[in-house]
């Protein structure tokens, strides 16, 4: 099979095996459940750092932005009464306004730099909701989120009330969502949008000078990236029925980045990889749960010692990868000693 | 009003410290050191052990943590740093093993020194009174004490061969490995007294706020905020940054309640940096 529809095949495999069959082997074991729709929707938030990391950015606020997804979801359905599937894409969208806020100043800077602001920004937005007064209640935070509610329409229900016997609705739900949110992510990647923004992580000046609208662009990236993010926070706001300033640190904002390599930047199907591989492997590894951080901390740095492209860039995964988007060999030779060229944009050819 | 200058002149020059290590870091190796605040952690840690819990005389104390934990940055520069930065083919592998080393040594405090805050008392007793300000005299020294240190790195940097070395290397590393300079050791040099500074700055801090195995994260923000505030890469800068957010949070501490102070510092920077994102000092990209 030529590596197109091994991949087809291969994404067919996958559908069938998380809508059919994980749900029928384990509807009696809600535990089962419950870590593979963390594993989905940590997915999910990841997948916005992907396309954030696609124009060259180092971006680590997702956790911010997930939090202002979970806050409005809190805010809007205990105060407002709004229904979940309002919430779900209003929270992206309030998500996205203040990425493109905060994104559209911030984003002129590059390299150490943003990577600086977007941590600080966690922090920032951690600080916001603790101080927000009677409008986020502070440290207590908001309790009793309810859960989503049925749909139907003309008397016809749709999607049935959520009632909290069963995780399987949220897993069903959270499946939908990773595959919406991959569907777009590659339908982005390989349109002239997603050229667009490969073009910027190359050399932002040189696409600046044949013409594409930089800051433009940069700023869709970065919105696009915090909807994600927001949706991913609004599903867990549902699905765990309580959000805190404290629910989101800057070690998620950390973790989201490193799925997002540990599967491998290059591949899209990078961050959901590293999600699984992390999430599982640690439920696994139940008695260890207390040392996770540090564990983290050695596969990150065991990684980018020895295997700095990721998972996916093993030869054993070269079959599925093979005909993905070709990408011009970047950086060049390293200079002594690795130094990165003084301008921080990453495709500069080094020496 | 006399309090918040005095206030704001101690926090500046404790912060100083932080920033210049911060800063000496990335100007010699281009690497933004996320562990940073985490050094500075186990300063406060290592001077908490070795002077309330062995007793040992606190100058000693400072200088076993600065010992320690430019050690500890020598090790990660040795056996991490070095590897990836020559493989990487992207600036982000160097950022994530920062980022590695910052939760591995957080991670390993709270598996080895626990969750408690800890302090050390004042070393000395006594209030010096100026105007209607108060000011503890363990502060007063805690201040002077990281004021040599600053004074001492900067005439290090300015007059001695190794100094010129490490300044060479923050110009360009090319030349200045064309000329002769053993670029490895200056950057051993270099991840040494970074790591160093936080430590000390760690270290004599703790005698003033208590320390705790998370507090890193929050330290290495502040870091950041002083380096672009003034500009990355430069002395002067990181000098001039820590003191405008030394002013700054004296100045809010006193007007405003709790931490709605730093929320207002991280937009005022925000909208500094749409002004001028590459700091006062630092030069453009």
């Amino acid at each position: 099979m030529t590596p197109k529809y091994l991949r087809l095949a291969t994404v067919a495999v996958a559908l069938l095996v998380f809508f059919a069959i994980i749900p029928l082997a384990f509807s009696a074991s809600p535990y089962v459940l419950n870590v593979l729709t963390n594993a989905l929707i940590l997915s999910v938030i990841a997948s916005g750092v992907w396309l954030t990391f696609a124009i060259g950015r180092i971006n680590i606020a997702q956790g911010a932005f997930a939090m202002i997804g979970g806050y409005a979801t809190a805010i809007l359905s205990t105060r407002y009464g709004v229904s979940f599937w309002l919430c779900l894409p209003l929270s992206g969208l309030v998500a996205a306004a203040v990425g493109v806020v905060i994104g559209w100043p911030v984003l002129r800077l590059r390299g150490v730099y943003f990577s600086m602001i977007s941590l600080s920004i966690t922090e920032a937005v951690r600080l916001a909701f603790l101080n927000g007064g009677e409008f986020t209640r502070g440290a207590s935070g908001i309790i009793n989120i309810p859960r989503p509610d049925a749909i139907s329409i003309f008397g016809i229900t749709l999607v049935p009330e959520f009632d909290g016997t069963s995780p399987l609705p949220y897993y069903y739900l959270a499946v939908l969502i990773l595959t919406l949110t991959l569907l777009s992510l590659w339908r982005i990647a390989n349109s002239r949008l997603g050229w667009t923004f490969r073009s910027m992580r190359m050399n932002e000046e040189l696409a600046a000078s044949i013409g594409v609208n930089v800051a433009k662009y940069r700023v869709i990236a970065f919105a696009i990236c915090c909807f994600i993010g927001g949706v991913g926070g609004s599903f867990f706001a549902a699905f765990q029925q309580n959000i805190y300033p404290a629910t989101y640190t800057v070690n998620d904002s950390i973790f989201a980045m490193l799925y997002c390599f540990l599967g491998g930047l290059d591949y899209i199907a990078g961050p959901m990889v590293g999600a699984f591989l992390l999430v599982i492997s640690f439920e696994l590894l139940h008695p260890l749960q207390q040392y996770q951080p540090l564990i983290y901390a050695l596969l990150m740095i065991g990684f980018m010692l020895w295997l700095p492209n990721g998972i996916l860039s093993l030869p054993l995964f070269e079959r599925w990868m093979a005909d993905t988007a070709p990408r011009p060999e970047e950086g060049g030779r390293a200079e002594p000693a690795g130094a990165v060229s003084k301008v921080s944009s990453t495709g500069r050819s080094g020496a | 009003m006399t309090q918040m200058i005095v206030n704001g002149l101690v926090l500046g020059t404790l912060y100083a410290l932080i920033a210049l290590g911060l800063t000496l870091i990335f100007s010699i190796m281009r690497v933004v050191n996320f562990a940073h605040g985490q050094m500075y952690m186990l300063g406060g840690f290592v001077v908490y052990y070795l002077n309330v819990v062995f007793g040992l005389n606190y100058f000693l104390a400072l200088l076993g943590a600065i010992v320690t934990v430019g050690l500890v940055g020598v090790l990660f520069e040795v056996f991490l740093f070095r590897r990836v930065m020559r493989i990487a083919k992207r600036e982000e592998n160097t950022m994530l093993l920062a980022m590695g080393t910052a939760l591995l040594l957080e991670s390993l405090a709270y598996v080895v020194f626990g969750e408690k805050q800890r302090g050390v008392p004042p070393i000395v007793d006594g209030v010096l009174e100026i105007g209607d300000a108060f000011l503890p005299l363990s502060r007063l020294l805690v201040m002077a004490l990281s004021a040599v240190m600053i004074v001492a790195l900067l005439l290090f940097v300015q007059y001695t061969r190794p100094g010129r070395a490490m300044r060479a290397v923050a110009q360009d590393k090319e030349v200045t490995y064309l000329q002769g300079v053993n670029i490895k050791r200056i950057g051993m040099l270099g991840f040494f007294l970074g790591a160093a500074l936080a430590g000390a700055a760690g270290g004599l801090l703790v005698t003033v706020f208590a320390v705790n195995a998370g507090i890193g994260t929050a330290i290495s923000v502040k870091a950041f905020l002083m380096v672009m505030i003034g500009g990355a890469g430069v002395t002067a800068g990181a000098i001039l940054g820590a003191f405008a957010l030394g002013f700054a949070e004296a100045i809010g501490y006193e007007v405003f309640p709790g931490s709605i102070t730093y929320l207002l510092i991280f937009i005022g920077i925000i909208v500094f940096l749409l002004i001028r994102p590459q700091g006062i000092m630092g030069r453009t990209a």
